[in-house]
């Protein structure tokens, strides 16, 4: 056998252990549950949904709960049931790809921060501070507002601006590997910059990178859902649980049934993630009661 | 008086339940008894359930564990019995812990005042009003040189061994009846051990205390304890007075832990005591030392002894306690050095006049104190040839440089001045990224820790082919076979090819760490005290593993360490450092003994060995210095034996007594 099929084997084999460790764990398995039940439904909605998103019936405006419509209908008859249905795909569509790609560039960027170290590594990190101080809605709000509110705006504009604290965080975590001696003992055997963070960093940062973008992708659901909920997120009449919420908001004293579903599903999708996250840092073994991500 | 010994553990056991389901038992059916003014030495190798049973006697169990079996009495107190806010009351005020690193520990941003002053609050029924003579009182005790003064201290500014003084003050607030100490000297260096244990030993006969003291220095234990008990695998196997169990010990654990101590007085390798403890849990059938023990028989194998008394007055959990005279005795010497003499003619490598500074040259600050002298380098004028296949020992306390020598030769901080040379012919460039790959793969470095120098998501595989690659560009089953081989040449097997650290035990771990740095097929081999970390039972045989290599590539060792005895155990030449200078070189066997550097004196002095009859010798204040005096002689603060202004204002000469040993010293040779 080949020293790289030993490899392979072996990362294949701590991920199983560590899949195994966060299914065994009560927030591990109802979070994941969750959360896989949120995806699947997200892609199978458009064809399980008993009514179509778009169709308006004026006869059915804000009517009750019944046998048909099982949440009721909204302000413009459209079924709430199947909107609700529908209501993830857009915001999971969005956060799904945006979070990787900012926890792939602000761990980029924080591992190089951390590498650098020294003045340089305490100017930029101010400056990143300056950059968290600022409301999150407002630096959003700007960029939407210039260059319009479609996915190609929205993804880059809620990666850029949730890449910022992930840099925190791996150079955090940078910092702590760093310093210890096998990174010196590569070093000393004469590897390169790129080999050092390729082999030595990387895998140790990677957990807290995993965990942090679980995180991420939670904060980022409910600020994509904000977006809408505003009007700068999904256009109508594509359904939207933030959107859904924003529109029935108004006759909500009367008929409560435009918000529940939304809410419920987007609430639970929310904790599913977040439980996730937890049973995952604990699998790993990372103590977020001590290292609480800001 | 009471009926029951002060501190009473009876039948003891202790366990966790594994993750399935079944009960695993760290501590197996042990008693203990302290009586008041007894001072009770706790040893065993790690894993063997000495910590436990020493927070177990105060009612204290760490997560996850907790009593199976068994009592626990305090002063006629069922501690097992009692809540927590009842334990508490006891706890810190009768019954005080001093922790490893205690001193470490302290509150950084609360001045050493007021820290007690809390300790008094919750544990003493001092007046208030009483409080500040009782802190002063506290401090004059563990004797803190002006203790006026040093309660508007913060903790950073005093030296590790005033902190753990402290940290002993604190513990002392409460007038406690009973001590329990775990580890408290560990981390420390030499000379303020020998302090500490001193002090100890005052304060536990002054006032009468019961004392537990826990530790896995043997030589620690053999100055502050009367009797001694043995721990293995959760068992007591061997408990006497200090003096039967130190200088003639009834059971072969014991025994051969005691055999592979490497002492001042050998010099060859301490002989080693292979194998390792059971695991908890693990099934055992017979004795839990059957096999490691050379006294083994079919009996050992089949049926557990019992801890049974002895004529001598010991009580033994073995059968053959009567043999121990045939194994080999304690004192002589034992393993022997196989390795060749070193290659007088030619030199592997050279440092002349080097000079490293952590002080970094800024033009910001050079612009605003024009002219600013700077400060002494934190190491200077070091002139050292090492020979091929020789090992040299660098000593000294922590802050003495020797660790910064080696980063400096292997490339990972640049000196300030001077030279290195590989072969007297090719200049090491200072930093490791300019040197060519050939030059590369001649020095390799091994570390102290293994838990910290082999990354934990790397398999044994991957570790070891991170230098078969970058060097000989390995792959495929060329790779594997190269892996495999080094680890069956550090004693392994290819079976550990892919297990990742955290599957391997402490010593293990540091022979991969060895493996990988033979990977390379070095000349010079670094060595940062690298058994300093582990078991003296291991550490006997990481040493005898590194002379094995030695032995069969002729590899040059640079070997670093704040032990004494090892370095005498394994070295051919020995360098004595203080801040960063360089006191005494020499053969290992003219550097210990007379005539002496006045530091080398004292750091012998300070060595404990594990013999009652050998005390150590305080010359000098265990006072650590921060930065190196700007002229004179480095030692001068602390000197015993200092002229007078000589030593403070002229750097002493390089003085060569006889074949190659030099020391620096102001004091005539015949007076030193």
């Amino acid at each position: 056998m080949t020293s790289v099929a030993h490899q392979k084997l072996q990362t294949g084999s701590r991920a199983a252990v560590i899949f195994k460790d966060l299914v065994s764990r009560p927030s591990g398995s109802i979070g994941l549950s969750l959360v896989i039940f949120h995806v699947g439904l997200a892609l199978i909605s458009p064809l399980v949904v008993p009514f179509d998103y778009k169709l308006q019936n004026s006869a059915l405006m804000l009517s009750q709960p019944n046998a048909i419509h099982w949440l009721g209908s909204d302000h413009l008859g459209r079924d709430v049931f199947s909107r609700t249905l529908m209501g993830g795909r857009e915001a999971l569509l969005v956060t799904g790809v945006a979070t990787p790609l900012a926890v792939i560039w602000g761990g980029f960027v924080g591992i190089m921060f951390g590498l650098v170290g020294g003045r340089v590594d305490e100017v930029l990190m101010r400056i990143v501070d300056a950059f968290l101080s600022l409301p999150w809605i407002l630096k959003m709000l700007v960029l939407i507002v210039t260059f319009g509110t479609g996915i190609e705006v929205l993804i880059p504009t809620l990666a850029f601006f949730y890449g910022i604290p992930v840099i925190r965080i791996a150079r955090a975590a940078t910092h702590d590997v760093i310093a210890r001696d096998f990174v010196w003992a590569a070093k000393a055997r004469g590897h390169g910059r790129v080999s050092i963070i390729w082999r030595e960093l990387l895998p140790n940062v990677l957990d807290t990178l995993m965990v942090e973008g679980a995180m991420r992708w939670s904060w980022m659901l409910l600020a994509f859902s904000s977006l809408s909920f505003l009007g700068f997120g999904v256009s109508p009449p594509t359904p939207d649980w933030g959107l859904m919420i924003s529109d029935a908001r108004g006759f909500m004293s009367f008929a409560p049934w435009g918000v529940i579903g939304p809410v419920i599903a987007l609430s639970s999708l929310i904790i599913g993630i977040n439980l996730t996250a937890d049973a995952l840092a604990k699998a790993l073994g990372i103590d977020r009661a001590q290292k609480a991500p800001m | 008086m009471s009926k029951q010994p002060f501190i009473s553990v009876k039948d003891l056991s202790v366990g966790y339940n594994s993750r399935s389901g079944s009960t695993i038992e760290v501590l197996r059916n042990v008693s203990l008894d302290i009586n008041r003014g007894e001072s009770i030495g706790l040893v065993g190798e790690s894993g063997s359930g000495k910590s436990t049973l020493a927070l177990a006697a105060m009612g204290y169990f760490k997560r996850g564990l907790r009593a199976l079996a068994g009592s626990a009495h305090f002063d006629e107190i069922d501690v097992l019995a009692l809540n927590r806010d009842e334990l508490q009351k006891i706890r810190g005020g009768r019954l005080a812990l001093i922790p490893q690193n205690s001193g470490q520990s302290l509150t950084p941003t609360m001045r050493i005042g007021q820290q007690i002053n809390e300790a008094l609050q919750l544990h003493s029924k001092v007046n208030a009003r009483q409080f500040q003579s009782r802190v002063i009182e506290l401090l004059a005790q563990v004797r803190l040189p002006d203790p006026t003064a040093l309660i508007t201290r913060y903790p950073h500014e005093l030296s590790g061994g005033q902190q753990q003084r402290v940290a002993i003050a604190m513990a002392l607030a409460g007038e406690p009846d009973a001590l329990l100490l775990d580890e408290p000297t560990t981390g420390l260096d030499v000379t303020t051990q020998a302090h500490i244990l001193e002090l100890l030993r005052e304060l536990a006969q002054k006032r009468n205390m019961a004392m537990l003291y826990v530790s896995h220095d043997l030589g620690a234990i053999s100055r502050v304890c009367d009797r001694v008990v043995v721990m293995y695998a959760g068992e007591i196997v061997l408990t006497g007075t200090a003096r039967q169990v130190l200088l003639a010990p009834r059971h072969p654990y014991a025994h051969g832990l005691l055999t592979s101590i490497p002492r001042l007085n050998q010099t060859s390798l301490p002989l080693a005591l292979d194998g390792r403890p059971p695991m908890p849990g693990e099934a055992i059938n017979g004795c839990a030392f059957a096999d490691r023990c050379a006294l083994v028989d079919e009996k050992c194998r089949t049926t557990p002894p019992d801890l049974h008394p002895i004529p001598s007055g010991e009580n033994v959990r073995c059968f053959k306690s009567d043999m121990i005279s045939d194994m080999p005795a304690l004192n002589v010497k034992a393993g022997q050095r196989n390795s060749a003499r070193p290659d007088a003619e030619s030199a592997a490598l050279g440092l002349e006049s080097l000079a490293i500074s952590y002080e970094k040259k800024d033009w910001l600050s050079s612009l605003l104190t024009p002219g600013a002298t700077p400060r002494p380098a934190t190491v200077d004028a070091i002139n050292i040839k090492i020979q091929r296949g020789e090992t040299l020992g660098l000593v000294g306390e922590s802050g003495s440089g020797k660790s910064t020598i080696l980063k400096a030769i292997a490339g990972l901080i640049s000196p300030r001045e001077g030279v290195l040379t590989l072969h007297d012919d090719i200049i090491l460039t200072p930093r490791v990224e300019d040197r060519p790959a050939p030059t590369l793969r001649q020095i390799q470095l091994i570390f102290q820790n293994p838990d910290d120098s082999l990354n934990p998501r790397h398999t044994v595989a991957q570790i070891l082919a991170q230098p078969l690659r970058l060097y000989y560009s390995l792959s495929g089953s060329a790779l594997h076979d190269a892996s495999a081989d080094l680890l069956e040449r550090v004693r392994l097997g290819a079976h550990y090819l892919d297990r990742l650290p955290s599957q391997l035990s402490g010593g293990e771990k540091q022979r991969v760490a060895i493996a990988r740095a033979f990977a390379a097929e070095p000349e010079i081999v670094l060595c940062d005290e690298v058994t300093s970390a582990l078991d003296v039972s291991v550490q006997a045989a990481v040493l005898d593993l590194l002379d094995e290599l030695k032995t069969q590539q002729g590899t040059t060792y640079i070997f670093v360490s704040h032990d004494l005895a090892v370095v005498k155990a394994i070295s051919d030449r020995v360098a004595v450092l203080y801040q960063g200078r360089l006191c005494e070189i020499g053969p290992a066997d003219a550097v210990y003994k007379a005539p002496f550097h006045p530091y080398t004196d004292v750091l012998l002095g300070a060595v404990l060995e594990p013999d009652p009859d050998i005390a150590p010798i305080l010359s000098a204040d265990d006072v650590v210095e921060l930065s190196p005096p700007a002229r004179g002689c480095c030692f001068q603060r602390r000197c015993p034996r200092k002229l007078g202004d000589i030593c403070d204002h002229e750097t002493p000469p390089v003085r060569e007594l006889a074949d190659g040993h030099v020391i620096r010293c102001h004091v005539p040779a015949s007076d030193l």
